[in-house]
């Protein structure tokens, strides 16, 4: 599904991203963490198109990203931080998205789900986090593009919104799609994810399932799992 | 790219700067003419503050559009539209409004005064294509500026700095030229110098236009000898064609490899 090869990117002297490599053909859920600044957004936005890589290549679906626009037709994107423009409501947000891209069977579905209705007349300058946050979600899953991307979509949303999130990840694996997605919260990355793609500066550290990254540095308990890989100390 | 011009289009007649820039046309228009009575004055102290004031606004407004719009740029960036497309929509989203507030807020005052029956209709037509072309390269040269500089105080600092330049510099640094190298033909290298400035360009254009020979100055002159009028209308508006293209042909060419 996609395919990067030897990718590098660096921003002034900063490398971000030196030769990474990664293949992701399965279903499922997959979590991309590493420490601040590993290069998870840049790898991200590579994928996206947003950032444009000096070497390497990264094919969708076997084709190449190069000048190419209409693979983004297969993606759903999550960005970090849900800026949206200010003087715009809900409701002629989701309208406007729509216009762009076609219709989306799923959106009074996941509105209802939210529970976006109760401010969809509202401007975004005037939601809160959380609110933004939801919004965010339904624009990236009404359009159900078989590719998720999800850069921290636990940001800003409460305990019972998380677990909704939880329900909707699970639903959404069922159906076959392959969701990638980043976060700092290691609760949700444990109880979500099927495979862990660890980026320490800029190359892909460890690849595997929860269960392998607790027995390949001997910690039973995932959160102390990942530090140990932070800390480097079962080299 | 007219989804994203649509969008930005409604997006800034929202705001209030599109009336007040409006009303200011106006406002201008109305007292121009009916305290004046006399459209052909009225189009030449008109020709003397669209030279500036348009210029100046198309600017702003191009780099203030594009950094107030960076989220939703973001927002874009990420759904299936080509990147060209998303920031020459905005472009024309600016340039379009602002073109229709100059076009509208001068154009009702002088249709009321009763323009269709005035020989001055051409006149005024000139000077409203080159207030268009005006608006159409600053934005664009705003959009230049914003997107090289990542820094909103710095993009606005070095697009109020391109308009100093170009508005008032220029003028001032051309004459100390002629002055100081009189004993030299200038001819050649007036004309140049004309043509490298959108603002003189323009001037010299309405100037033609009008046929005021006192106004033309040296510049105009000797564009009016080398040329003649009409060819020389001709030529002048091809180099604000180019003026208009170059600028938007690099937006492109950053936007392809600008990183977001």
């Amino acid at each position: 599904m996609v395919s990067i090869q030897n990718l590098h990117k660096k921003f002034g002297k900063h490398t971000v991203l030196d030769g990474l490599e990664l293949n992701i053909d399965d279903h499922g859920i997959i979590a991309v963490l590493g420490p601040n600044g590993s290069g998870k957004t840049t790898l991200i936005k590579s994928i996206l198109g947003m950032v444009v890589p000096e070497k390497g290549s990264i094919h969708i679906n076997g084709k190449p990203l190069k000048n190419n626009w209409e693979y983004r037709k297969e993606i759903d994107y999550l960005p970090q931080i849900a800026n949206f423009p200010g003087n715009l409501t809900v409701i002629e947000l989701l309208k406007m998205i729509k216009d762009l891209r076609g219709e989306a069977k799923r959106e009074q579905e996941l509105i209802n789900f939210f529970g976006v209705n109760k401010f969809i007349d509202k401007k975004l300058t005037n939601l809160s986090g959380g609110m933004k946050q939801k919004v965010n979600l339904v624009l990236t899953f009404m359009f159900d593009s078989p590719l998720v991307i999800l850069d921290e979509p636990t940001t800003g949303l409460d305990p019972v919104s998380i677990l909704k999130l939880k329900e909707l990840l699970h639903k959404e694996k069922a159906s076959g799609k392959t969701i990638l997605v980043t976060s700092h919260i290691m609760e949700f990355v444990e109880s979500v994810s099927d495979r862990i793609v660890f980026l320490w500066e800029g190359k892909i550290y460890f690849n595997g399932s929860v269960e392998e990254l607790k027995e390949k540095t001997n910690q039973r308990d995932f959160e102390h799992a990942i530090a140990t890989l932070l800390t480097g100390e079962h080299v | 790219m007219f989804k994203i011009l649509k969008y930005s289009f409604f997006d800034l007649t929202r705001s209030s700067w599109s009336y007040i820039y409006f009303l200011f046309y106006l406002l201008l228009g109305i007292v121009l003419l009916f305290l004046n009575n006399d459209l052909s004055n009225a189009v030449i102290t008109l020709m003397n503050v669209i030279i500036i004031l348009v210029p100046l606004i198309g600017t702003i407004f191009g780099v203030m559009y594009f950094y107030n719009s960076r989220e939703f740029t973001e927002l874009l960036l990420a759904q299936p539209v080509k990147r060209t497309s998303i920031f020459l929509g905005q472009y024309l989203g600016v340039a379009v409004s602002l073109s229709l507030s100059l076009v509208l807020g001068l154009g009702i005052p002088f249709i009321a005064y009763g323009l269709f029956q005035s020989p001055a209709i051409w006149d005024f037509t000139m000077l409203l294509i080159t207030g268009v072309f005006l608006t159409l390269i600053f934005s664009a040269l705003a959009f230049n500026i914003a997107l090289s500089s990542e820094n909103k105080i710095k993009g606005f600092g070095y697009a109020i700095l391109m308009w100093l330049l170009l508005a008032v510099v220029y003028d001032g640094v051309f004459l100390l030229s002629l002055v100081y190298f009189q004993e030299y033909p200038l001819d050649k290298f007036s004309l140049i110098a004309t043509m490298l400035n959108p603002i003189d360009l323009s001037r010299i254009l309405i100037l033609l236009k009008l046929d005021i020979s006192a106004l033309l100055g040296y510049t105009g002159a000797v564009f009016k000898q080398f040329f003649g009028t009409s060819f020389g209308s001709v030529i002048s508006l091809s180099v604000l064609v180019l003026w208009t293209i170059l600028p938007l042909l690099n937006i492109a060419r950053i936007v392809k490899k600008k990183d977001f």
